[in-house]
């Protein structure tokens, strides 16, 4: 307990909105690597963009997912970042959207024709569009209007979203591959946890 | 026995090596400005421009090797190509293990630039140095009973990191039809751009069959099977509903996962344009091998 409490005196100097400079200094980052064809963006940079951008997007939900049971098992408080997580996570799988819209299909009628004939791409825009009303409330206003067990409700929608985001990865890539695996495998873990746990407390209850 | 096939580009059209060698340099000097991207995707539709050999040699799909793109190009040094020998058996007059040289020993090595079209929608130009796969089949001797040919890749499961994660269900197999091999567009590539084949391209020897999608195209082959049976193919095993025995470039049928009714030529930078993708992957002459065949059905 006494290094939770060092981490969580260091990070309580550190701001939340930390998390949205950081998250946008890297999305530039990638795209000027993209741009000028640097490292992994030598040969393709479009499809290793749209990649770059949607694993970012998985890491970020496991990491905003990862918030509550952490505080619970270990006692280190990264509470006040999690809305910047997911925010920015958000802003990660609109980036990854645009880049696949604009940059890869570079279609209106391909985009639907994509959504509509392909599963994982179904699966993938499905969790996206559930990501949206999530991002337009992550704001103490919408707390205060909705009401904040009304709030909490609506952003459970953060667990379909980010499982089906796993499952969009594990359903693109072709043949036995380890990583998509692992995300899905973590995500549904995380997510299983809060019943769990939930399940246990009403049994003591 | 040469040029049987004649190419419609010839070698002026290959890009000389000082040029492609300078063209990144060329590239990183304007990119900046944001423009060469469009103007490069907007010419990448006209003219059958090959690729650079950086591009070719550093964007490969090689599991063996890892499944990332640049993981060919990162793990491949570890393949040992050298001394090098073919099983040639089954149904041919003269089976038995050859070493690489005495296989081709005799046979006339050919400048092929052709388009090659990979499943997952994109596609290089490779000016390719092969020896047409009738050629050996010939020296071989196939038997009259023999309908379809089945290769083999090499498995050095300690050289090949890809091999131990068993990514698919190494060794890697492929095969055609025996007229799709005698095609004189099928070609046993062992050179890109006059140089010997790079270890991730599939050194030191291997298919390349232009108008199917690039996955045919089986790398550092060890083993040549003539047989009456069709043989089994790595990615049919692996999903059947998705992959083919033919697999023949088409635009009108989908792979079920993704559209094949267009492509992205690389090296057209960020704002690349797609181009629309050509039955047969542009090569018409091969037609003649599937008459009377339903080919949305025989995928």
């Amino acid at each position: 307990m006494a290094v939770a409490q060092t981490i969580n005196g260091a990070l309580r100097r550190v701001p939340a909105w930390t998390i949205y400079i950081v998250g946008a200094v890297y999305a530039v980052w990638e795209f000027w690597r993209a741009l000028n064809q640097i490292g992994p963006y030598l040969v393709e940079p479009i499809n290793v963009l749209e990649r770059a951008y949607g694993e970012i997007a998985l890491i970020l939900m496991v990491v905003g997912l990862t918030v509550t049971p952490l505080r619970n098992w270990t006692g280190v408080n990264l509470i006040k970042f999690r809305r910047a997580i997911g925010v920015t996570a958000f802003f990660f799988v609109l980036a990854h959207f645009l880049v696949f819209a604009i940059l890869d299909v570079q279609s209106v009628s391909r985009v639907w024709e994509e959504v509509v004939k392909r599963p994982y791409v179904t699966v993938g825009m499905v969790s996206f569009l559930m990501l949206i009303p999530l991002a337009v409330t992550s704001n103490n206003l919408s707390v205060r209007k909705m009401g904040a067990a009304a709030w909490r409700k609506m952003h459970k929608l953060t667990y379909p979203a980010a499982i089906l985001g796993a499952v969009h990865y594990l359903w693109l890539v072709k043949g036995f591959q380890l990583e998509p695996i692992i995300y899905l495998i973590v995500i549904v873990g995380l997510v299983a946890s809060r019943y769990i746990t939930f399940q246990r407390k009403r049994q003591l209850a | 026995m040469a040029y049987r096939w004649t190419n419609t580009l010839t070698k002026a059209d290959i890009t000389p090596k000082a040029a492609y060698l300078n063209r990144r340099q060329i590239l990183a000097g304007t990119i900046g400005l944001g423009a060469i991207g469009l103007a490069g995707g907007a010419s990448a539709q006209n003219a059958l421009e090959p690729n650079t050999l950086e591009e070719i040699t550093s964007y490969n799909n090689f599991y063996e090797f890892g499944t990332g793109k640049s993981d060919p190009a990162q793990n491949a040094h570890q393949l040992v190509t050298s001394p090098w020998s073919i099983k040639v058996d089954g149904m041919v007059d003269n089976p038995g293990d050859y070493a690489l040289d005495d296989l081709l020993s005799g046979l006339s090595v050919e400048d092929r630039l052709y388009r090659f079209r990979c499943v997952e929608a994109w596609s290089m130009v490779i000016p390719w140095n092969g020896i047409e796969l009738a050629d050996i089949l010939n020296k071989v001797g196939v038997q009259s009973s023999a309908k379809y040919v089945a290769f083999e890749t090499v498995v050095q499961p300690e050289n090949m990191i890809g091999v131990q994660r068993r990514v698919l269900d190494f060794p890697y197999v492929e095969g055609l039809r025996l007229d799709e091999a005698m095609h004189p567009l099928t070609i046993m590539a062992t050179g890109i751009y006059d140089e010997p084949i790079y270890n991730q391209n599939g050194a030191p020897i291997r298919l390349v069959v232009p108008w199917k999608y690039g996955f045919k195209s089986i790398k550092s082959i060890v083993r040549i099977t003539l047989t009456d049976q069709e043989p089994p193919t790595s990615w049919n095993k692996a999903n059947p509903r998705e992959y083919g025995f033919y697999s023949n470039v088409n635009p009108t049928v989908d792979h079920p996962r993704w559209s094949q009714a267009s492509e992205r030529r690389i090296g057209g930078g960020l704002f690349a344009a797609r181009q629309d993708t050509l039955m047969f992957n542009g090569y018409p002459e091969v037609a003649p091998l599937y008459e009377g065949q339903d080919l949305s059905v025989d995928i």
